[in-house]
């Protein structure tokens, strides 16, 4: 039996939009540290249009601590991970702010989401911490907001767009040719626009459109008539985690044939695609393929724990924790200002790749082989996982490291202490 | 007006009619019951889950009937042994309890399945375009397109020309009234959450192969279709289905201008015109116990 309570419509309303507000927020994670270890603070989107990429960070960062642990840890001590969601920017740096203030973890590795890292890297400058940036692409975080105690083992965006610019134009896709430009609406769609325009400008090609679009949007179809419409030479990529997804299934779906590559990418949104539904180049940071044989334990070990291959965004964090690792035993310190001393250097890291990578001084931007990978036909997959055919490493061998990344000029950092 | 914005516009008024499936339900269990149900969007996922699951041994012609049914079914559960108590309370404990239930739905999805995104296509027989002059559409929508109007036609005769839709919409308007008459409304309001959120797990399917499917897929559609059902108003079936196309159709013609970055905002800024003007929304009712 159903009674009339007096129920407002107003009071309706603003109770849900309270409670909207409220799922912003999260819940604040347990940690059951002890005294006679080491505490990393492991902060990423676990929620949200990145949170795909954010479970193989936690995946990969549990990994390396298992191992690092294993053959003993560091300085003796085990590390203790302590993780949690970052969800947006604001809560973001309160979490971090947490993990400083109160947990006293001695760095704080991870995040996707530029406009996080941004919010993270203010937190760790204000208190002197290091913080590890595993996954935000943007330039302006290693240029205009670049700072003493933020370390990118993340590629900036002009590495992508210059890896996957090599293809383009091998494949003569640059010069006098026009781009219809697809760029998720935030601080890295917004970073990696202009750098693409950068080289695309430079390099001789024109944009017939370039459109922003908001993060939470899945319908891409009113995107895909105008393209038709405007019949460009190549479509281009600046979307994020589930927006890629979205696109690719749906532009197969309206059976568009213009070319298409992006400058941004990570392998689980296309895994995530179904069949049939990849196609066009795309750069990656590192990718379950390489032939090395750390990267061939990697992907072992990885597959053997969680029963799939890990993909770049894994990579970025599980390398991350065995270059802080590493060098907390190198230097017989956990102390930030030792390590970034260390790091700035340029102290050397294997990175399960063909040649060895470190820091470049006056960005904090690690210097390290990229791959561009070209999508294989529906009828040359062998599996589900291996859906691409992946480039040599860009730079090739006899090529510094920098040769891909922004030049001062391009980028300028002035590092404040 | 040229070909291209023609498309667009139509193909905004289609984009709403997802939307619908999901408003639809969204509004039926507010107006009779009172609850705004913020795990709708949970639902919708998971009828999406369910359908890849299903896929693997029945097609997806199969897990198109199967699914819906074991949305509607789940909420049904829900229904009886969650909402029926939160009826007579306070709409903030029912606020809660769904907000609760969203969150453990989606938890419950990315414990079970991951957080990434789950592989998934549309069948081979549905693919391809339909050409209508220089008109484009993909193939698949327009079977999507005619399986939700079916749906939806279908629900108004079940609203409009039976028995069973005559009580609804008198226990919208007045539930004493109906219980006086001797009428219980407590299968009436089983009844309309199994449909609500079959809807929704409807549109789960029928998404599934053209969207990304991840726990939080939920959240991206249960917001426009709270604001479809705040503009369209409250015990009105046409006014939600004119506001799901207006929504589609301000969001269609944001990209179509130009304007993409903006296509979300758009929407509340529809909302917000029309709350001002109709503070009852577009056809909204004069109900009495929301006054």
């Amino acid at each position: 039996m159903i009674h009339s309570t007096r129920i407002s419509r107003r009071g309706t309303l603003k109770s849900a939009a309270a409670l909207t507000a409220l799922g912003t927020l999260c819940f604040p994670a347990i940690s059951r540290a002890q005294a006679d270890t080491v505490k990393i603070g492991h902060l990423t989107p676990r929620t949200g249009f990145l949170g795909p990429l954010g479970e193989y960070a936690v995946m990969a960062a549990d990994l390396a601590v298992e191992e690092i642990n294993a053959r003993g840890g560091v300085l003796g001590r085990k590390i203790d991970l302590i993780k949690e969601d970052s969800v947006n920017p604001q809560t973001a740096s309160v979490k971090a702010e947490r993990l400083i203030e109160r947990d006293k973890v001695a760095c704080i590795v991870g995040e996707i989401s530029s406009a996080a890292c941004l919010t993270i890297a203010q937190v760790a400058q204000r208190t002197k911490n290091l913080y590890v940036n595993t996954g935000g692409n943007s330039d302006a975080l290693r240029g205009s907001n670049c700072n003493k105690y933020m370390f990118h083992v993340e590629s900036q965006n002009s590495m992508y767009v210059k890896t996957v610019g090599r293809s383009l134009l091998a494949n003569n896709l640059v010069k006098d040719k026009k781009w219809y430009s697809l760029t998720a609406d935030y601080a890295f769609g917004h970073d990696l626009l202009r750098v693409a325009k950068r080289f695309m400008e430079g390099n001789g090609g024109q944009f017939a459109a370039d459109e922003l679009v908001p993060t939470d949007v899945a319908d891409f179809s009113a995107f895909l008539l105008k393209i038709r419409n405007a019949k460009p030479d190549l479509v281009v990529s600046n979307l994020a985690g589930n927006q890629i997804t979205n696109f690719l299934k749906q532009y197969s779906e309206f059976g568009l044939t213009f070319p298409v590559a992006g400058f941004g990418f990570d392998t689980a949104v296309a895994w995530g695609a179904g069949k049939g539904n990849f196609f066009g180049i795309w750069p990656l940071v590192w990718h379950h393929l390489i032939d090395t044989p750390g990267s061939k334990a990697f992907v072992a070990a990885f597959t053997k724990k969680y029963g799939k291959p890990p993909e770049n965004q894994a990579w970025g964090d599980y390398i991350s924790m065995h270059i802080i690792a590493k060098s907390m035993n190198d230097i017989k310190s956990i102390e930030a200002v030792k390590l970034i001393e260390h790091w700035e250097k340029g102290a050397k890291f294997d990175l399960l790749k063909t040649r060895e990578g470190y820091f470049r001084a006056y960005d904090h931007q690690l210097m390290h082989e990229m791959y561009a990978v070209e999508a294989l036909k529906a009828n040359e997959l062998k599996n589900q996982w291996d859906i691409y055919k992946p480039s040599p490493p860009v730079p090739g061998p006899n090529e510094p490291l920098e040769a891909i990344a922004a030049t001062p000029e391009e980028n300028a950092c002035k590092m404040s202490a | 007006m040229s070909a291209l914005f023609l498309q667009q516009v139509l193909n905004g008024l289609l984009d709403g009619v997802y939307y619908l499936l999901i408003a639809l339900g969204l509004s039926l269990i507010f107006s009779l019951g009172g609850i705004v149900n913020l795990a709708h969007g949970a639902f919708y996922a998971i009828g999406a889950y369910l359908t890849v699951v299903l896929a693997r041994f029945i097609d997806f012609g199969g897990a198109l009937v199967v699914a819906p049914v074991g949305v509607a079914l789940i909420g049904i559960v829900i229904e009886r042994f969650l909402f029926r108590r939160f009826y007579r309370e306070d709409p903030i404990l029912s606020l809660l309890l769904t907000f609760g239930l969203a969150l453990v739905a989606e938890q419950t999805l990315r414990i079970i399945f991951g957080a990434p995104p789950l592989s998934f296509a549309i069948p081979q027989a549905l693919r391809g375009q339909v050409f209508i002059g220089d008109f484009i559409y993909s193939f698949y929508r327009t079977i999507l397109l005619a399986i939700a109007v079916g749906c939806i036609v279908g629900l108004w005769f079940l609203l409009h020309r039976t028995a069973f839709g005559r009580v609804v919409r008198a226990g919208v308007q007045n539930p004493d009234m109906v219980g006086a008459l001797g009428i219980s409304l407590e299968p009436y309001m089983a009844a309309v959450a199994g449909l609500g959120i079959g809807l929704a797990g409807l549109a789960g399917v029928l998404l599934a192969p053209i969207y990304s499917i991840h726990p939080a897929m939920g959240q991206e559609i249960i917001t426009p279709a709270f604001v479809v059902v705040v503009i369209g108003g409250l015990g009105s079936f046409w006014g939600v289905v004119v506001a799901a196309l207006l929504v589609g159709l301000a969001k269609g013609l944001m990209v179509a201008a130009g304007y993409a970055q903006f296509s979300t905002a758009a929407i509340y800024g529809l909302m917000l015109l029309v709350l001002l003007f109709r503070p009852r929304g577009l056809f909204g009712e004069r109900i009495q116990r929301f006054e």
